[in-house]
Order: structure tokens, then sequence, then C-alpha cells
């Protein structure tokens, strides 16, 4: 719709913001953002979350957007401000997370001449987007913008820059709306091939050990897909595993789910990928945590891989079958095509499946020992979990064992509730990403699984919190080591702990107070719960430094290069066998 | 880690962009962040009302690879179309080069004899150099500029590949 009045550039932006129903933009101000954020200061339809850096406002719009299936909307000054962003740029792009990062430019007749806060953004940040802009001309502005959205949405969601020089943002142009816009190029196929879909039909019929390994793409297709997996996989009674990214799309309660797959999933698991005859992948790409070694990998099996993106498919293993199309529409037909065949489950072939894997289950792999004395930090998220059932919770971690051991131990029924950095493994990911989905989801109750290593990369978000008055839980699994790194020092380097260990570490009570926040400690098994209790009821922001067992190691684990039949168990290894578990090739891989 | 062990092949895709800031940018990036090989590498706009420009790619790469380049190439944003040629019937492809070759006497002579046989012209010439513009496939110009390696070359600029499928179809009519 053009608005017939003439609107500056700014105005333009935020008119865009409002027409693609964006309520909430996480920012910082700068120069070369000032006429926008002038804008800002004068509407109320777009609400403004100020951060304290930028790459905070990222991973804030990341959890936004993960946590609703929205894009998440960034708005940050040209040369800092953009480079601040481009590590949450890069975390959405591996993550396949929607994201509209607007970043300021110098006047496009500074541009290239090394100007104040002058970088090349689009230069920059062209091999982390899915696409990125420079708006020369205020005409094109409203247009790019959306587009932008279109492409950041559509197909495989992704990170997108729009690069917008300060004097387009003063010049006076022409507003289009968002349904004027047909994109030129970008059409991605959603719909499957008919044919492949009755082979896959096939295919699962005449299976003996089937199972589905389902990722983040389930997640990303919308709320409809969970619902037809669910639906599929109860249909046919087979056994399902999902990736970290996937958590949540089937329920962890019900008696089908394996738990995760990968280096740390579960031994049941595992084992069902290395032998089971059919291989039904939807939505995830066979990415190196979860392979392990690939000339070992599922060596029995027929593989079928669905995924809305072709490049995605016969990248690192070889399919059978695949299907490029979008997950929710896939199944759709699947079951459509599955329901009027009429086929029977093969009951027979069934049990000894199931019995298989009963036995792997029986090994109960994320058995650890209990302590009276100190808190274990499988124990403290087991009570975690307890503790926020029945609630409506949302869970972001950063990276490290305590972001495995919440994968292992914190079980999702519902999909969009679970938030954490996989493929780009970012630290200090997790505090952001908690109050960009307490921002959407202000009733719900944010917990951020924390190490003591990484809550310190974005310490200063805890601010934005108390500002906003965002009453996420920090719950830091505190145990006074970059455990994860220090895990693998023990296992590839003779336990030599080199710079692992977190010297002078604050005392997070006395920061959470500085802050405005409220810290809570815990030392003792027997204090958890109590606690945990009232860090759930504090209508605050809230440290918790749960002081947990400093050297226990995250088990199960697939050591790097191992096929996945070669699973570590922590209740079975001696220290020995830790630190003779990765062969010299292996080391290479980790 | 041994992947199965896939012969090595050429292939030259033809893709249609918008030819918007940055495109070339985009694509070369796509190779070096994927290590891909670029063997050759042309651009240009074809149709200019329409802003399309045609890139032409030659890679080598096993058949898993190629593969894999066709659909990284697929999901950029501003491409119209990809096709591999290598899949058409014996596609075509030309290379335009020049080439500088000084000397005198017996030397020259036979610089002049051979580039006849190969019907490369003249562009440029003095009493002791020439410039030759060649046209045609690149082993045809690999061959000629090595014949004229021992008769006083100089230098040599070539286009890289420009390539169609044979037949009255276009890319769009896959
Ligand atoms: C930004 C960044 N830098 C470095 C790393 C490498 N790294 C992975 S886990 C880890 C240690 C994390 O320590 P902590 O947050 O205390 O978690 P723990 O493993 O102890 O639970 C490090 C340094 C990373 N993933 N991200
Ligand atoms: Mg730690």
């Amino acid at each position: 719709m053009s608005t017939g009045e003439p609107l500056n550039g700014a105005q333009i932006v935020l008119r865009a913001l409002a027409d693609q129903n964006v309520e909430h933009l996480f920012g910082y101000p700068g120069g070369a953002v000032l006429p926008i954020y002038d804008e800002i200061v004068q509407q109320d339809k777009v609400k403004h979350v100020l951060v304290r850096h930028e790459q905070g406002a990222g991973h804030a719009a990341e959890g936004y957007a993960r946590s609703t299936g929205k894009p998440g909307v960034v708005l940050v000054t040209s040369g800092p401000g953009a480079t601040n962003m481009v590590t949450a740029l890069a975390d959405a792009m591996m993550d396949s997370i929607p994201l509209v990062c607007l970043t300021g430019q110098v006047a496009t007749q500074l541009i290239g001449n090394d100007a104040f806060q002058e970088c090349d953004t689009v230069g920059i940040t062209r091999q982390c987007t899915k696409h990125n802009w420079l708006v020369r001309d205020v005409n094109d502005l409203a247009r790019i913008i959306h587009e932008a959205f279109y492409v950041a949405t559509n197909g495989r969601p992704g990170p997108v820059v729009v690069d917008i020089p300060k004097d387009v943002q003063f010049a006076m142009g022409n507003y289009v709306g968002p349904h004027k816009i047909r994109h030129n190029t970008y059409h991605p196929k959603v719909k499957g091939d008919m044919e492949a879909i009755r082979q896959a039909v096939d295919m699962l019929a005449d299976a003996k050990k089937p199972l589905f390994y389902t990722g983040g793409g389930v997640i990303n297709s919308g709320p409809e897909a969970s619902h037809l997996l669910r639906e599929l996989v109860q249909l046919t009674g087979h056994p399902i595993t999902s990736t970290l990214m996937g958590l949540g799309a089937y329920p962890a309660s019900d008696k089908q789910w394996l738990g995760m797959l990968g280096m740390h999933g579960t031994y049941e698991a595992n084992m069902a990928m290395y032998e089971c005859d059919l291989m039904f992948c939807i939505g995830a790409r066979f990415d190196d945590r979860i392979t392990g070694r690939v000339d070992a990998f599922s060596p029995n099996s027929k593989k079928i891989h669905v995924d809305i993106d072709a490049s995605s498919i016969n990248k690192n293993i070889q399919v059978d079958l695949p299907i490029v199309g979008d997950v929710a529409h896939v199944l759709e037909d699947f079951l459509r095509i599955w329901r009027d065949r009429a086929h029977m489950p093969d009951k027979a072939a069934s049990k000894v499946w199931w019995s298989e894997i009963d036995e792997w289950r029986a090994r109960d792999c994320l058995k650890f020992k209990p302590n009276k004395d100190v808190i274990m930090p499988q124990y403290a998220i087991q009570r975690l979990y307890e503790n926020c059932k029945g609630r409506e919770t949302f869970v972001t971690t950063e990276v490290g064992q305590h972001q495995m051991w919440a994968a292992q131990f914190f079980h999702f029924d519902e999909p969009n509730h679970w938030m954490t950095s996989g493929g780009l493994g970012t630290m200090g990911y997790g505090m952001p990403a908690a109050i960009g989905v307490q921002m959407a989801h202000p009733d719900a109750l944010v917990v951020d699984i924390a190490g003591d290593a990484s809550i310190l990369m974005n310490m200063q978000e805890l601010s934005t919190a108390v500002q906003h008055k965002l009453p996420v839980k920090i719950f830091i699994l505190n145990n006074q080591y970059m455990g994860m790194v220090r895990q693998w020092q023990q296992l590839l380097h003779g336990n030599r702990l080199s710079e692992t260990y977190m010297e002078s570490l604050p005392d997070f009570v006395k920061l959470a107070e500085a802050y405005g926040a409220r810290g809570i400690r815990v030392e003792k098994p027997d204090d958890l719960d109590e606690a945990i209790k009232e860090m759930i009821e504090v209508d605050m922001p809230v440290l918790f430094d749960c002081r947990v067992a400093n050297l226990a190691n995250c088990f199960p684990m697939i050591p790097s290069g191992q096929p996945h039949n070669k699973m570590l168990l922590g209740e079975e290894v001696s220290d020995d066998d830790v630190g003779s578990a990765i062969s010299d090739e292996g080391k290479v891989l980790v | 880690m041994s992947e199965p062990e896939e012969a090595i092949v050429s292939h030259t895709f033809s893709v249609l962009v918008d030819n918007e800031p940055g495109v070339l940018a985009r694509v070369i990036g796509l190779f070096s962040s994927r290590g891909y090989n670029i063997d050759s590498l042309t651009v240009s706009e074809t149709e200019h009302e329409k802003h399309v420009s045609r890139i032409t790619v030659v890679s080598s790469a096993t058949p898993m690879v190629l593969t894999q380049i066709r659909a990284q190439f697929e999901r950029l944003v501003p491409v119209h179309k990809v096709r591999d040629l290598s899949n058409t019937e014996r596609p075509l492809e030309r290379e335009l080069a020049l080439i500088k070759v000084a000397g005198a006497g017996d030397a020259r002579v036979e610089a002049l004899r051979l580039a006849d046989a190969f019907r490369a012209t003249v562009i440029d010439a003095t009493v002791n150099h020439f410039v030759f513009e060649i046209t045609g496939r690149t082993s045809k110009i690999n061959q000629f500029v090595a014949l004229m390696e021992p008769l006083g070359l100089v230098e040599v600029a070539r286009t890289g590949i420009a390539a169609l499928s044979r037949g009255p179809k276009g890319i769009f009519d896959d």
C-alpha cells in the first residue's frame, strides 16, 4: 500500500516493521541509526528492547524467534555495532533461525572512505547470512525490508541483514506495503515429490527395524509439523530419536522416545541408529556430532532424508531417497498415502526390534553416582526439571557440559520450548536468548541453564533483564571449570589442564545484587529443592549459583572418530579408558 | 577418513542471476568457503533490461560434490536458474584468448604459420611482435599457447569459458 504522504527513510523503516507485525525490536543505538531511533521514540507500535551489547540483541532475537516461530528483529549501528552482531548472525545461520538485522551505515557518499564507524557490513556478513542488502536509494527501502522478512522466513529460515546508510534514513521516498512484493528469484519448494513420498511409504512399510531421526527442521516447519510427526510415529509404533535442535518436537515423556542421539546422546538412540534397517531422517542434517565416524555410520540401513534445503542432502552421508520439501507438507502427504494403503505394522518384527532396544535401554546409560555431600550436576538438572513441571517452562542454555546435561535430564514435551546454540556452539547465547523468550512469553517460566564460564560472556545482559522487568532464571551449574574443555583435556591431552580452571570467579550472589537482581547460592544437595522453589517464586531475575561437583564428566559419549556402537558409558569407564578413548585420527576431529 | 573413492570430473554450470551488487562476491564466497575448485569463471550481464547476468563456472570434483555445488547455487537468493551443462549432450564451450608473441626470424614466421593453422587472427603487430586473438575450446587454446612457448611467448589473457547447451531449448526449458 502506497501511503500517499511522503515518508523519510527512518519513517519507512518503522512503517515497514509495523506492517510486518513486528512487536519487539532488540537493539542498541549509535550515530548511524539516530534517525531511526528518533522515530522509535515517537511511536508505540514497535516496542524497543535496549540491550547492553549488540551480540545480546542478536541472541535475544534468536530466542524470541525460536520460541514464537516469528522472525526476530534487531537494530544496531554501523561499524562496531554491526561487527558485534556477527557472532549472533553466524549462530542463526547455523541453526536456521529467522532474523532480520537492520544496521546503520555511514552516508552513501562516505562509503569506501574509511569514514568514522564505517565497516563493510555486507561484505563482512555475506557468508554468515542467508542474504544481505545495502540500500542505496530510499525508494528501494520498503521493498527491501519486506523482501528481507520474506527471505528470512521462507525456505530454510536464516538471518538477513539490511544495511541502511544514514542519508537514506533522512531522504524522502515512497512506501510500499508487504503484499505488493513478489520475490524475483527466491521461491523455495515446499511440496515434496509425490513419487518419492510414495516410495518412502513403501520403504517404511517393508522395514523391520525402522527409526525416525528428526531435527530442528521439524520445529522450524511449525507446530503442524510436530503434530504430524507425532501422528506418524504413533501410527507406526516405531522408535524415534532427535538431534539437540529437535528436542520437543516429539514428547520426551512418550514410550517410543529414545532420547537425544549423537556424541552425548543416549546409548539406545545411538545403538538404534547403528542397527536400524531404515533411517527416516526428517529435518536433520547428518552433522558430524550426530554421525560420528562417517564410514561406519549406520552400515545396514536404507536412508530417507526429508529436508527443505537440497544442499543438506547427500552432503555428509549418501542417502537412498531424498525428498526436498517442507516437513509439514511432506508428512501430510506421507500420512495420507500411508492411511490410504492401510498399512498394518509388522507386529512380529516390531516386537523383535523393541526387545533389542529394551536391552540397550536396560544399560541405563544416564546413570550417575549419587552423592550426599556435593551436588551432582545431573541431579541438579533433575531437581530443576521436577520443580518446573506443571508450569509453562522455556529453557535456554549456554555451551558446555551443562548444555548436554540439560538436554539429557530436562525433558521437553512441546516444540519451541528449548533454545540452545547447536551448530555454532556459542557460549554467551543463553541469557540473552532467555531475555528474548521472556519478552515474547511474559507469564512463562524462562530458565537459562548456564555454566560458570559461559555466563560471564554476556553477563551484562542481566542489566537488560532488570530494566525490562524480565524475571529470567539463570541457573548456573558452577563447577569452577570450563568443564567441557577440561573433559576434552582429560580425554585427549593426558589430563594436563591448560587454562580451563576458572580462577577468580565473581561472587555470583553479590553480582546479582549489584545488578538489582536476586542471587541464590546452594552448596548442599539437601538444600536444592527449597532454593529452586524460591528461584521460581521470586518475581525478578535470579542468578542461581548452584555449586556442583567440579570434575564430573559428561557421559555417555561417542569418542571422536568412533562409530555409534563404540559409546563410553559413564558408570562403566575407568579414568584409563577415558584417557585412551580417542585415537590420534580422532583427535583432529574434535 | 576415507570417503568412497570417486573419480574427479569437470562440469560446467550455467547460472542465471539477478544482476545485483555483490552477486559475484556471493558466488566466489560460496566456492572459497566450501573449498570447491573454480577452474574457470565468467560473468556478464546478458539481458540488460531484466538486470540478468549469466555466470558460467567450470569446477572439478566428485559427482557427489558437483551435486552439492548445484544445490548450493540454487539456494543463493538472487539465482533464477542453474543448469549443469555437462548433463546435456556435448555442450558448446568457447573461450577467447589474446596472446602476445615477440621475436624475429624463423620463430616469427613459424608463429604466424601456426596462427594461421589455428585460425587465430593478428590484432596488433610490429616488426618484432604479434598479438593473436584466438577463439575455441579450452584444449585448443592450451595447445596453441604451448606451441607459442618456444617461439617467444610474452603473455596471455583469457576470458574463461562461455557455454550454452545445443539445440533450440534455453535454460528455462529444462
Ligand atoms: C564463544 C566460545 N568460546 C569458546 C568456546 C569453547 N568452549 C566450549 S565449552 C567451553 C567451556 C564452557 O564452560 P562453562 O560455561 O563453565 O560450562 P561447563 O562445560 O563447565 O558446564 C568452552 C570454552 C565456545 N564454545 N564458545
Ligand atoms: Mg563450568
